[in-house]
């Protein structure tokens, strides 16, 4: 392949592995056919780094403060974060799913790694590892023993393969002895677990 | 694979085509030729079967939530609790009442 523009921080001195030398040759094929502008997939990569779970925990706090937002976020969520300065591209849809004291549930892609990423930034590397995307299907509740929840046998779970257009958010249940704490230190409760599925928002101190 | 006869709705009890094509498609193995209900309804999106292989990813498909029991999956092999689910996003071209 001819090499006729450079690529800051990609120095010849420094040996590519396989895999980043074959992302090099996918990005120049596709700005050299003009199919993603040159600072396309900067651009995408920044914006995804500015998302973190801490975003995801925000609206999960207003949730759980604002009963008619969470009508809202559970009605119409892509609306809903709106209200609170996030807006979605219009390739995927965000779905909402409530834990209670009767269903919980957990979030899987196992086609690929669909993650809510608007919300929540980039998934963590067990998200999209083999082991979790085929346990979590069909032995959930051993999967969430491993992360360290111990479901009771009388709550259902329920497991949200998010093979297509959504990302799945999960509402994790508030966490007894929270009540009257303002939203934002309700928000330091929500973990990125919790909004996955693979544990519960943490216990006030 | 045809378009679906008839408009899904909410609620319908459907059963998913059991069907390998060879081009790319976002049916998981394990609900194929299984049946569950329609728990909601959003989109329509892009075919992602078509825009996979270059295509315009026309017509536009509806994609449908569809809740299936465990042990309807899985039989025997499904050891943890008989009231558990399983939630999948299913393209209704794959469905059939």
């Amino acid at each position: 392949m001819s090499d006729d523009h450079t690529h800051p921080g990609l120095q010849h001195d420094v040996p590519l592995p396989g895999r980043a030398k074959r992302a090099v040759a996918i990005h120049r094929l596709l700005v050299s056919k003009s199919i993603v502008g040159p600072d396309e997939v900067r651009e995408t990569i920044d914006r995804a780094g500015r998302r973190t779970p801490a975003d995801g925990a925000r609206v999960v706090a207003r949730a759980w403060t604002d009963p008619a937002f969470k009508t809202r976020l559970m009605d119409d969520p892509r609306s809903a974060v709106f209200e609170l300065g996030y807006r979605l591209s219009r390739d995927a849809g965000l779905a909402v799913v409530e834990n209670t004291d009767r269903v919980h549930h957990l979030v899987v892609c196992t086609l690929c790694s669909c993650y809510p990423t608007a919300m929540l930034g980039q998934p963590p590397d067990w998200y999209k590892s083999f082991a979790y995307r085929q346990r979590a299907v069909v032995e959930p509740r051993a999967v969430m023993r491993e992360f360290g929840l111990h479901l009771d046998e009388d709550v259902a779970v329920r497991v949200v393969d998010s093979t297509a257009d959504l990302r799945y958010l999960v509402l994790p249940r508030r966490p007894n002895g929270s009540e009257g704490m303002p939203e934002a230190e309700l928000a330091e409760l929500v973990t990125r677990d919790s909004m996955i599925g693979v544990g519960q928002a943490r216990n006030p101190a | 694979m045809g378009l679906a006869a008839v408009e899904l709705q909410v609620g319908d009890v459907v059963a998913v085509r059991d069907e390998t094509p060879t081009h790319h498609h976002r049916t998981p193995w394990f609900v194929k030729g299984k049946t569950g209900r329609i728990t909601s309804i959003s989109g329509p999106f892009l075919n992602p079967e078509s825009r996979a292989h270059g295509g315009d990813g026309l017509p536009k498909r509806h994609l449908c939530s569809v809740e299936f029991r465990q042990v309807d999956l899985w039989g025997e092999r499904y050891r943890e609790n008989d009231r558990d689910r399983l939630l999948v996003d299913i393209y209704e071209h794959w469905l059939e009442r």
